[in-house]
């Protein structure tokens, strides 16, 4: 940090924050339960809401939502805040929007917060939208009066002029969204804190919400603080960046290196995985495959150069009947956005409880230089002629390089995108 | 840009930290819940806030018809409607908004897990809301006042309406303070709010609402009423209305002091719960 930043003044200061949870039923959940483990403990009695076979060290077991967070946010700067799932993000914003408290540490914030965890809150369906922006500007923290002066910007900001006297339960979601968002962005506050409000509306009014933040940091010298998964949301809005991880900083400092350093630990460089205790996600209504495991062939890594194909070991057991089985496996970046999938219909059929092998390879040489998730989805095809899926996990990630030697300049995702796409023939060159 | 405000957040807090002057700042937000609430109730109603009337008229009619008609009880020489529409105004004043603050924090989760405002801006809220259902509720007691005066059964002092705030006041403080008591709770324990439709019926009779004090001989009943802390006031607000009502100044003190004694403790459950209560709800 140099002597520029300190002479900056701050606007929020974390010092030492921790968050715990206790994991597991907190009480018995009603009051007689909790009576009843007190005067069992009070004889001495075994507790008789204690669940049988449970570890007697898991109960009271914490979890540290938070684990010593300092952090300083300085005035008139977009703090973007990255990290995976259970970082800490949320925990974070919901303890500086005050709807928690910590459990140790200090928070000190200079100047008002307005937070956006989620917008529309305290929205009333029937409610219409101008009352609405009454009730929701004053539950952010406005008065009646600074609602009225503000309130032609806000119908003008959230384009639902016409529907402005109607009760929202018969708007669309995305211009419920719209005039929510509205009135939160024209809050008088000096620090704003934003969790993913972008995530809904067309594009174009994203746009526009972006630029009301840029120009609400740039222009007016408020304090945002946003967190998303949307690394190009993140780009373009925040000057600065913090990395979480396991309920600590572990970057703070330039968007793109923060960005970079998320991405590597999202990366799992495992070449083997066992899928028997994970959990399928619950779109998986038809669970009649359970994939057991999957590696990648002759590899103890999992980077992948030049023309090398990619082959992949599948381990699975049919816990129905299965026919005309087929597989999807889909490439996604680091970004989570898919790139592309490779898909192989009816190449199996079996019997209930039949273990099955498989070896598949891959041709991936039309991927370029970038680092790669992948989901493997066993499906079916159902008698209505869609797809039906019957397992799916994600998968093993690998690391696309080409040789070097071969290729003189380097690729560019940003601009040319994941793939190479057979070379154009060129017919016809004349020369005059 | 200047800086104010300043908030800080720490794991530590006071007991009674109610930070006062923030809710008087958010006191537009109190108006907008209890314009919200009206609103909401009636909207898609075909007889709208005509409910409000009908409500205790007909319970009155009830009430006459059960408690003056086929039980014989007496209402001091008070005309029975007019008995039985001010005790239920006063009754529904105190047992609406104990209703309503008793399930704040459940009932808020979904708001207050997502943005913070001073929690106690919900609580005096659904108080105002039963002060103006309650105003509603005596333009009908008027009304049957004149019709009453016309006929000459009544004969009500004016200027002893002047202590009908008080009494607002008294159950005001009092319905907050055991709402917020049994909200902070059932942030954890769930049974409370099956209790409280249920204990508010057993307190009702527990009150001089559908008889009046004097018809009770002395005994355990009568000692339980007189520590009943809203029977004092019940008695009060007859007595300034109609005329006629029992109040001891013991029994009257002894009711304030039971009510700022729950006011305190609520205010100190609520203070400990507020903070935290969205990682239990």
């Amino acid at each position: 940090m140099n002597n520029k930043q300190n002479n900056r003044e701050v606007a929020i200061q974390l010092s030492g924050v921790k968050k715990m949870y206790k994991l597991g039923q907190i009480g018995g959940g009603t009051l007689t339960a909790d009576l009843q483990s007190l005067w069992a403990r009070i004889r001495g009695k075994e507790d008789p809401n204690s669940m049988i076979g449970t570890d007697q060290r898991l109960v009271g077991k914490t979890f540290m939502a938070l684990n010593g967070i300092d952090l300083t946010v300085y005035q008139g700067e977009a703090l973007g805040i990255i990290g995976g799932n259970g970082a800490g993000k949320s925990t974070m914003l919901k303890l500086l929007s005050r709807v928690t408290a910590p459990t140790e540490g200090e928070i000190d914030i200079y100047g008002r917060i307005s937070s956006m965890l989620e917008v529309g809150t305290g929205f009333n369906p029937q409610m219409t939208g101008r009352e609405n922006i009454y009730l929701n500007g004053a539950i952010l923290g406005m008065t009646k009066a600074e609602i009225d002066a503000k309130l032609e910007d806000i119908i003008e900001f959230s384009e639902v002029r016409d529907f402005i006297d109607t009760p929202v339960k018969r708007y669309s979601s995305g211009m419920y969204v719209k005039l929510a968002f509205s009135v939160a962005a024209h809050l008088d506050s000096e620090i704003m804190i934003m969790d993913e409000v972008l995530a809904v509306g067309d594009m174009a009014f994203q746009k526009k919400c972006l630029d009301k933040m840029k120009d609400a940091a740039n222009r007016d010298g408020r304090t945002v603080l946003y967190v998303s998964h949307n690394m190009n949301t993140i780009r373009q809005l925040c000057d600065r960046c913090v990395v979480l991880d396991k309920g600590q900083v572990v970057f703070q400092g330039n968007v793109e290196d923060a960005i970079s350093i998320y991405m590597d630990r999202q990366m799992n460089d495992a070449f083997y995985r066992n899928y028997e205790e994970y959990k399928r996600p619950s779109f998986v209504v038809y669970h009649r495959i359970k994939l057991l495991e999957a590696d990648y062939i002759g590899k103890d890594n999992v980077s992948f150069e030049g023309n090398e194909p990619m082959k992949l070991h599948f381990k699975w057991k049919n816990l129905t009947d299965v026919e005309k089985l087929g597989l999807r496996i889909e490439i996604l970046n680091l970004e989570d956005t898919a790139i592309g999938t490779y898909i192989v219909y009816d190449f199996y059929s079996g019997q209930k409880d039949e273990t099955v092998e498989m070896n598949v390879e891959l041709d991936i040489s039309m991927l370029m230089d970038a680092e790669y998730k992948t989901y493997y989805t066993f499906f079916n095809k159902s008698e209505q002629g869609g797809n039906t899926d019957l397992d799916c996990v994600p998968g093993l990630c690998f690391q696309k390089t080409m040789l070097t030697a071969e290729q003189k300049w380097i690729w560019r995702p940003k601009n040319w995108g994941y793939l190479q796409l057979p070379s154009p023939e060129i017919n016809e060159l004349k020369k005059f | 840009m200047s800086s104010q405000h300043h908030t800080h957040i720490t794991a530590h807090h006071s007991l009674f930290d109610l930070n006062l002057r923030e809710v008087w700042k958010y006191r537009d937000l109190i108006l907008l819940f209890t314009k919200r609430s009206f609103v909401v109730t009636y909207k898609q109603t075909i007889l709208g806030p005509a409910w409000i009337f009908l409500n205790p008229l007909i319970s009155s009619m009830v009430y006459a018809f059960v408690f003056g008609g086929i039980a014989g009880i007496s209402t001091d020489g008070i005309p029975q409607m007019l008995f039985y529409l001010c005790s239920n105004a006063i009754w529904i004043y105190f047992s609406s908004s104990l209703t309503k603050n008793a399930s704040v924090f459940v009932n808020n989760a979904g708001v207050f897990g997502k943005v913070y405002f001073p929690r106690l801006t919900m609580p005096i809220s659904h108080v105002l809301e039963s002060v103006i259902q309650f105003g509603v509720q005596m333009i009908l007691v008027l009304l049957f006042m004149t019709y009453y005066l016309i006929k000459g059964a009544v004969a009500p002092n004016w200027l002893s309406w002047l202590l009908i705030p008080l009494v607002l006041l008294h159950l005001g403080i009092l319905s907050l303070g055991c709402g917020i008591i049994i909200s902070s709770l059932t942030t954890k324990y769930r049974d409370l709010s099956i209790v409280v439709t249920f204990g508010i019926q057993l307190w009702m009779y527990a009150t001089p609402i559908v008889y009046p004090l004097s018809q009770l001989s002395d005994g355990f009943m009568k000692n339980v009423l007189m520590i009943n802390p809203v029977t004092a006031p019940v008695e009060l607000f007859r007595y300034a209305v109609l005329g006629q009502g029992t109040v001891s100044w013991f029994s009257y003190a002894l009711s304030w002091g039971i009510t700022v004694v729950v006011m305190l403790v609520g205010i100190m459950i609520f203070n400990h719960v507020e903070k935290t209560f969205m990682d239990t709800v």
